[in-house]
C-alpha cells in the first residue's frame, strides 16, 4: 500500500515537478496546475484516515514521499498540508481550501497577529497560526505580506480582528507546530541531500579534467564519501523520528532529527558545489535548485542550535542518568 | 543508492535488552573506586581479573556456541553487554579483541580443533588474541606484508615482524596475516593467516610507548618460530578474503563511538551542577547526544545485516569514519567549553579524563583501519574506482 503510494508520488514529482516548473515557480509564477494534480490524486490526504476518505499513512509510512518532496525541490507547503490536513480531520474541522502552511506568530500585541516567517508562505492560501497557546487558520487573503528572505517564504501580518473572526479549531496538536514543522523539513532535507549526493556523483563520474574523470581523483573521492556520511546519518535521524501507526512524535527525536539534518545540509551544500565547480554556480545548472533549498529548509523550523538546545536542556535536567540512557531512547525501536 | 544498500532503523530484541539490568548493576559496583581518569582508557584498559570475572559471569563469547562455552546469544546480546562495558569505561582490553573478532574468525574458519582448543579460554576471560597486520612496509598498505611462513615438514617456520601490535605484550596469541606463497608483488594473492602461540622460541615483543606515556601497542619479531600444522586458520592462500570479512566486525562496533564516553559523562556531571551549566554548555551537549544519537542507530543496523550473515565492508567503513570523527571530536569540543569560562572551579578527575582523552584521541582514527583508507572503500563503494 504505502510503496504504491510513493510509486504514483515518485511518477507524478518525475513528469511534473521538473527543474522547469520549480523555477517558473520561484520566479512568481504559479503553482496551480501542479497542485492541483497533487490534490485531485489524493496526494494532500495521505496521512488523513480512510474512514474520512484519506489514504490513512502512519508518518513512518508518509517517510519517502517527504523525501521525494526534498529530492525535487517541490516549490509547495505539500508536507505542511498533509499535516494541517491529518489535524484537522482528527478535530473535526472543515478542511481549510488549497495549500496550507503553519507559522508561529510573535507574542500577543493589541492590533495584530504577526509571522515574521511563514514557510512557503507565497504559495499558501491558508496558514494554521500558533498564536496564544492556540491555533486557527488564517486565510493569507487578509494579510499584509513582505518578502522573507527565501523566494517562497513570506512574512504576514493580519490585523487581530482576523484571529477572532477565524473560528477556534479546538485543534490541540500533540506537541509544537514548530515541532511537527521540523519533522517535516528533517525527511525533505535528507531526500533532498541524498539528491545533491547522487546529482554530485553524476558529475564527478563524467566532468573529465587532466585526462580522466574527476571523481578518480583522491581529494574528490574524500569529498563524496564525507557527503555520502552526512547523508547516511540524516536519513536514518529522520527515519527515528517518524512515528509508526498509532504512536505520536517524540519531540526529542525530532529535535535529534532536524538539527542533525540542518548541520549536514551546510555541509552537503558546500561539499556538492567544491566538486561541481563554476558550473555548479550559475543559475543554468540544477544543482542550485537543491542546495539553495538545503540553506532555506535548515532555517526553517529552528535551525541546529535551536534543536540543539532542547536536547541539551533534556540532558542536563534528568539528574544522572549516563548519555547512553539519552541515546537509547532516541534510537532504540518498539 | 549503488553499493550501499540504505541502513534502516533496527530493534534490540526485547531478551536482549534485558541484558543491561543486571550487568549494569554489576558494573555500578565493579567499577566504583575506578577514577574516572582510568577507566577513559576504556578498551585500552588492561586488567586479566576484571576480564576472567566478566568471563565467569558468561559475558564473553556469548554469540558463541555453548558447545564452545559460550552464550549462545545474538549479535545484539553482545551489542548490549558492549554498550555498557564502554559507556561506564571497564577495563576490557584483555579480552576484547578475542570476544569481538578472534573468536567470530576462529567459529567462522576453524577447525573443530582450533575451536575446542581456543574458543572456551576466551569464554572464560582467560586466553587473550592480538590482531598480526601492520608491518614497518605494510600499514594501510596491507597487502604488501612480508612476514613470511615457509612449509616445513608438517609445520610452518616463521620469519618477519609486525608492528603496532595492540596489547601483544598482554596476548597469549596473535592471528598473523603472513604470506604463505608467491612474492610480495602478487599483493593479496598468497597471504594466509596463523596462530602464533606467543610463548614459542625465537618470537620478541617490545611495547611501544604511545605519546599519551601509556604502552599498548608492540612490534613483534619472529625468528625462525616453529608452528605446527594446526597454526593455518581456514584456507591457504585465503587470508586475505578472511581478513576483509573480519573487519566489517572490527569497525561497525560501538567502539568506533563511544571511546570519549567517559569524558562526557564526567563533563556532563559538571555542567548540570549549578557552578557548571551554561546555555553554551547545554547547547554543546545537545550537538554531541545529537551527533551521537544516528550513528549508534546504523551501527546498530549493521549489527542486524552481520547477523543475517551479511558482510557489510563498505557500511562499517562509513559508521567507522562518522564514529570515530564524533568521538575524536569531543575532548576538543569540551576543552573549548570549559577553556572559555572567565573562571571555574574545574573538578581535578574531570580535567585528568580530559587530558587523557585528548592525548588518545588521535588513535581512534588510525586503529582498525585509518580515515584516508575507509573513505576510499566508501569511494568504491559509491562507484567511484
Amino acid at each position: 500500500m504505502d510503496s504504491l503510494f510513493t510509486d504514483a508520488v515518485r511518477d507524478m514529482l518525475h513528469d511534473h515537478c521538473t527543474p522547469e516548473l520549480v523555477r517558473e515557480v520561484e520566479a512568481g509564477g504559479t503553482a496551480d496546475t501542479l497542485w492541483k494534480l497533487l490534490e485531485s490524486a489524493g496526494f494532500a490526504d495521505a496521512l488523513v484516515p480512510e474512514s474520512a476518505g484519506g489514504a490513512g499513512l502512519s508518518w513512518a509510512e508518509a517517510a519517502p514521499v517527504l523525501e521525494l518532496f526534498g529530492r525535487h525541490a517541490l516549490p509547495l507547503p505539500l508536507g505542511e498540508t498533509m499535516l494541517v490536513r491529518s489535524l484537522v480531520a482528527a478535530a473535526s474541522v472543515t478542511v481549510p481550501p488549497g495549500l496550507t502552511t503553519l507559522a508561529c506568530a510573535a507574542p500577543a500585541d493589541d492590533e495584530t497577529v504577526s509571522c515574521p516567517h511563514v514557510p512557503c508562505g507565497r504559495l499558501a492560501a491558508t496558514v494554521l497560526v500558533a498564536f496564544d497557546g492556540e491555533a486557527r487558520l488564517l486565510p493569507t487573503a487578509g494579510a499584509r505580506r513582505a518578502v522573507f528572505g527565501f523566494k517562497l517564504d513570506a512574512a504576514m501580518v493580519w490585523p487581530l480582528q482576523a484571529w477572532h473572526d477565524a473560528a477556534p479549531t479546538r485543534l490541540r496538536p500533540p506537541l509544537s507546530l514548530r515541532t511537527l514543522q521540523a519533522a517535516i523539513y528533517s525527511v525533505q532535507l535528507a531526500g533532498a541531500m541524498a539528491a545533491v549526493l547522487e546529482r554530485s556523483l553524476e558529475y564527478a563520474n563524467d566532468r573529465q579534467q587532466f585526462g580522466k574523470p574527476i571523481g578518480k581523483f583522491q581529494a574528490i573521492q574524500h569529498q563524496l564519501s564525507l557527503m555520502s556520511e552526512h547523508v547516511f546519518a540524516s536519513r536514518m535521524a529522520a527515519q527515528l523520528c517518524m512515528p509508526a501507526e498509532g504512536a505520536v512524535f517524540d519531540e526529542l527525536r525530532v529535535a535529534m532529527a532536524k538539527a542533525r539534518a540542518s548541520e549536514a545540509a551546510v555541509e552537503v551544500a558546500a561539499l556538492s558545489h567544491s566538486i561541481h565547480g563554476a558550473i555548479g554556480f550559475t543559475a543554468e545548472y540544477p544543482l542550485q535548485l537543491l542546495t539553495r533549498r538545503l540553506h532555506a529548509w535548515r532555517q526553517t523550523a529552528g535551525s541546529e542550535s535551536a534543536w540543539h538546545d532542547v536536547i541539551g536542556r533534556a540532558l542536563l535536567t534528568k539528574t544522572d542518568a549516563p548519555s547512553l540512557d539519552l541515546l537509547r531512547r532516541l534510537t532504540d525501536m518498539a | 543508492m549503488n553499493a550501499l544498500q540504505s541502513l534502516a532503523p533496527t530493534v534490540i530484541p526485547p531478551e536482549d535488552e534485558a541484558l543491561r539490568t543486571e550487568i549494569r548493576r554489576f558494573l555500578r559496583e565493579a567499577t566504583r573506586t575506578m577514577p574516572a581518569e582510568r577507566r577513559a582508557r576504556s578498551w585500552s584498559g588492561h586488567d586479566a581479573e576484571f576480564s576472567r570475572e566478566l568471563g565467569r559471569r558468561g559475558w564473553i563469547g556469548i554469540t558463541f556456541p555453548e558447545a564452545y562455552g559460550g552464550g549462545g546469544r545474538s549479535a545484539f546480546a553482545r551489542y548490549v553487554i558492549a554498550e555498557e562495558l564502554l559507556n561506564v569505561g571497564a577495563p576490557v582490553a584483555a579480552h576484547w579483541i578475542a570476544d569481538r573478532q578472534s573468536g567470530p574468525l576462529l567459529l567462522k574458519y576453524g577447525t573443530d580443533a582450533q575451536k575446542q582448543r581456543h574458543l572456551p579460554a576466551i569464554c572464560r576471560g582467560e586466553s587473550y588474541f592480538c590482531i598480526g597486520m601492520s608491518e614497518p612496509g605494510a600499514g594501510s598498505d596491507l597487502a604488501s606484508v612480508r612476514t613470511r611462513a615457509r612449509r616445513d615438514g608438517a609445520g610452518w617456520v616463521l620469519n618477519g615482524q609486525k608492528i603496532w601490535t595492540t596489547h601483544a605484550h598482554h596476548c597469549q596469541y596473535m592471528i598473523a596475516l603472513v604470506r604463505t606463497s608467491g612474492e610480495v608483488g602478487d599483493r593479496q594473492g598468497g597471504l594466509s593467516q596463523l596462530i602464533v602461540d606467543l610463548s614459542l622460541p625465537g618470537i620478541t615483543v617490545r611495547p611501544i610507548e604511545d605519546l599519551s606515556g601509556d604502552f599498548h601497542f608492540c612490534e613483534v619479531f619472529f625468528d625462525n618460530v616453529q608452528l605446527d600444522d594446526d597454526a593455518l586458520i581456514g584456507e591457504e592462500g585465503n587470508g586475505w578474503a578472511q581478513v576483509v570479512a573480519e573487519l566489517a566486525f572490527e569497525r561497525s562496533g560501538p567502539e568506533r563511538f563511544y571511546s570519549s564516553m567517559v569524558l562526557l559523562d564526567e563533563w556532563l556531571a559538571w555542567i548540570r551542577t549549578p557552578a557548571g551549566r551554561t546555555p553554551n554548555a547545554e547547547r554543546l551537549a545537545g550537538r554531541i547526544v545529537a551527533h551521537l544519537a544516528p550513528i549508534r542507530a546504523l551501527s546498530l543496523a549493521i549489527t542486524a545485516k552481520l547477523a543475517a550473515g551479511e558482510s557489510p565492508v563498505v557500511e562499517a567503513a562509513l559508521v567507522k569514519d562518522l564514529g570515530t570523527t564524533v568521538e575524536q571530536l569531543l575532548p576538543t569540543l569540551i576543552a573549548d567549553d570549559l577553556h572559555a569560562r572567565p573562571f571555574a572551579d574545574l573538578p581535578a578527575s574531570l580535567m585528568g579524563t580530559l587530558d587523557y582523552t585528548m592525548l588518545a584521541a588521535p588513535s581512534y582514527s588510525l586503529r582498525g583501519g585509518t580515515r584516508d583508507i575507509l573513505r576510499g572503500m566508501i569511494a568504491r563503494g559509491l562507484g567511484l574506482r
